[in-house]
């Protein structure tokens, strides 16, 4: 106990003065994640956003040919410019960026309307642009609707029910709450989460055992008097310490960023304050030791800084697999789940999100699990620094 | 004392070790020499317990190294061939760290970094992270590190290895002054000026076997050879011969 305590304080010493350690488990990690998160969603919802507030910009062409539908356009808020182009100047219009979007109402379209015949509209759009091209859905969107208003009026006019021609009503019926519909947006932030966990003790992991024998002070330290298990049970404490510390951090860094993420402008709240923190803080605890042990088994293997790197990289990327299945398979947080560990932090934390209730029993069970997996490597890992291949 | 008796040890096919026995004694100095490849490294690593032997045992003082290993290591200071250090500790730390693993108290520790600080000429940076050391200032924090717990033996492996002029002679002072506090100083070498300038003892390894083990001058008279090179030479060339 005494060793492990000793083993303990002096690699987190060591590692505090240790600028690598320090940028990755207290910085980069840590701030990455949220960061990159909060750009990420604010972009997305601006984007959005424009949909329901901002008016649509139409150029329009021949809107002399077509009053009633330049009527319908603007008593639908649209902001229209009047213009007279040719079919060549439209084009080039559009394609120069000067508008986005122009409808051409060409000279017989009054002539067909009157007939009730098909009347054209030609809709210029680039879509290979994404901003255009949500315009030009919308603008369909308006056409489509005002002609079928016109379609139910001259049905009506030649005493026909309007309904006949609406054999289904399609009534969809939306049951995500809003905190459900962000969770699509804030699904991924969980792997952040998990990954600023396991950058915090990455270089630790790896000083502590590849780096000790690349220094050549690990045949000393494993020439002392002390039992092996404690030596690395005290370096993966060491580990954990700094991995929780990046966790916390990376916590308050995602409070932080979505004070200033706008979601509550799309009726969606992302019930991310500091109880959520805490609570996803203890669901992420036991998943600690785990990241902690296996990190560290894998690094004893390494001889060196470099290779121990290598193969700790993909390590990180272990605990996206079970969140990546959740994702393509949509699993939904379930007991039987809650044996898979990052699967099932990550299923707890999806849930607590979303504003569902967790069972107490499903965390415990999620804990239990993890913390299992983490006695089982850490019973390899002492079994392997007791090898005498451990001098290299 | 030093005791290992019939040390044996096979890596897949290769026998690092063979049938070796030697004494080294408390108050002298006994060198083990051989070439590269020769087994000095697996004996030694045998009798400071890092090493599982094959056959035979190690003894420390009498106590078997691998029956009883941390009672026989706290009579055991180690500074294997490599002897780094951490580069973010001072070496008071990299001092202390070692002792308290040792199970120093604090207080114990304080009084015996400051004598062994005096003793090895570390004052003048025992207080500095070891990121920057000369060789010099390295090796004598890791011979303190070793030397810490006041051990009565002391193993060294190849301790001389790298190390410029003034370390070398530096090193050679503080083995024989370890060697007059009584202590019983075991170092391997395959330099031999090294070890006709330093050793009582000298155990010669080659092929895994021990060759000779005799005093610097008896080896010498056996051979009828002026020098320890030419004895050592004639050593090897005698077994080749017989075996």
């Amino acid at each position: 106990m005494r060793t492990l305590f000793i083993v303990f304080a002096k690699e987190f010493l060591e590692n505090l003065r240790d600028r690598r350690t320090l940028l990755s488990a207290l910085l980069f990690g840590p701030l990455f994640g949220p960061i990159l998160f909060g750009l990420m969603v604010s972009r997305m919802l601006e984007q959005s956003v424009v949909e329901s507030d901002v008016p649509l910009k139409l150029t329009i062409s021949g809107s002399q040919h077509a009053p009633g539908l330049t009527q319908y356009l603007k008593a639908r808020g649209a902001k229209l410019t009047l213009s007279e182009l040719s079919e060549n100047e439209a084009r080039a219009a559009v394609r120069g960026g000067g508008s986005q979007v122009v409808l051409l109402v060409p000279e017989e379209y009054s002539r067909l309307f009157t007939a009730a015949q098909p009347a054209p509209i030609l809709l210029f759009a680039d879509s290979a642009d994404s901003q255009t091209r949500k315009i030009a859905d919308r603008t369909r969107r308006v056409l489509a609707a005002y002609g079928s208003t016109i379609a139910q009026l001259r049905l009506q006019m030649r005493g026909v029910s309007p309904l006949l021609s609406q054999p289904v009503a399609v009534n969809e019926v939306d049951v995500a709450t809003p905190t459900g519909r962000a969770v699509v947006v804030l699904g991924f932030m969980t792997y952040f989460v998990l990954f600023a966990l396991l950058m915090g003790g990455l270089y630790l992991a790896i000083d502590s055992t590849a780096g000790e024998r690349e220094r050549g002070s690990l045949e000393a330290l494993l020439s002392l008097p002390v039992a092996r298990a404690a030596l690395v049970g005290g370096k993966i404490l060491a580990t954990c310490a700094y991995m929780c510390i990046s966790l916390a951090l990376s916590l308050t860094a995602f409070v932080c960023v979505f004070r200033f993420v706008p979601l509550e402008r799309i009726g969606m709240s992302a019930n991310l304050g500091l109880r959520t923190a805490l609570i996803f803080f203890a669901i992420c605890l036991p998943f600690v030791p785990l990241g902690a042990t296996l990190m560290t088994l894998v690094a004893s293997f390494t001889r060196t800084y470099r290779e121990a790197q290598t193969y700790l990289t993909s390590v990180l990327l272990v605990p996206t697999l079970p969140i990546a299945f959740a994702s393509i398979y949509s699993l939904k947080t379930r007991s039987s789940l809650m044996f898979i560990p990052s699967l099932s932090q990550h299923l707890l934390m999806t849930s607590v999100l979303k504003d569902e209730p967790i069972l107490l029993r499903d965390v415990l069970v999620s804990a239990a699990a993890s913390l299992g997996v983490a006695l089982l490597l850490f019973v390899l890992t002492a079994r392997h620094w007791r090898r005498e291949t451990m001098l290299g | 004392m030093i005791e290992a008796m019939a040390l044996s040890k096979r890596f897949g096919s290769i026998e690092a070790a063979k049938d070796v026995s030697f004494v080294a004694r408390d108050g002298e100095i006994t060198g083990l020499l051989g070439a590269n490849g020769a087994g000095k490294s697996t004996c030694l690593r045998m009798l400071y317990g890092v090493l599982t032997p094959d056959g035979g045992k190690a003894c420390i003082d009498g106590i078997d190294i691998r029956g009883e290993t941390s009672k026989a290591r706290a009579h055991l200071g180690v500074l294997p061939h490599a002897a780094g250090l951490y580069n973010n500790l001072t070496a008071r730390e990299n001092i202390q760290y070692f002792g308290s693993l040792h199970g120093m108290t604090a207080e114990r520790l304080r009084s015996r970094t400051a004598e062994l600080s005096l003793a090895l000429g570390m004052d003048g940076f025992i207080e500095r992270r070891a990121k920057g050391f000369s060789q010099g200032q390295r090796i004598k924090v890791a011979l303190a590190r070793a030397l810490v717990h006041d051990p009565g033996n002391v193993v060294l492996d190849e301790p001389t290895n790298g190390l410029d002029v003034m370390a070398i002679r530096n090193l050679r002072e503080m083995l024989l002054a370890l060697k007059g506090q009584g202590r019983c100083v075991l170092f391997s070498s395959h330099v031999m000026q090294e070890v006709a300038a330093l050793c009582d003892r000298v155990v010669i390894i080659g092929g895994g076997k021990v060759l000779a083990d005799a005093t610097v001058r008896e080896i010498r008279e056996r051979s009828g050879a002026a020098t320890l090179e030419e004895a050592f030479l004639q050593v090897l060339w005698d077994t080749e011969v017989v075996s």
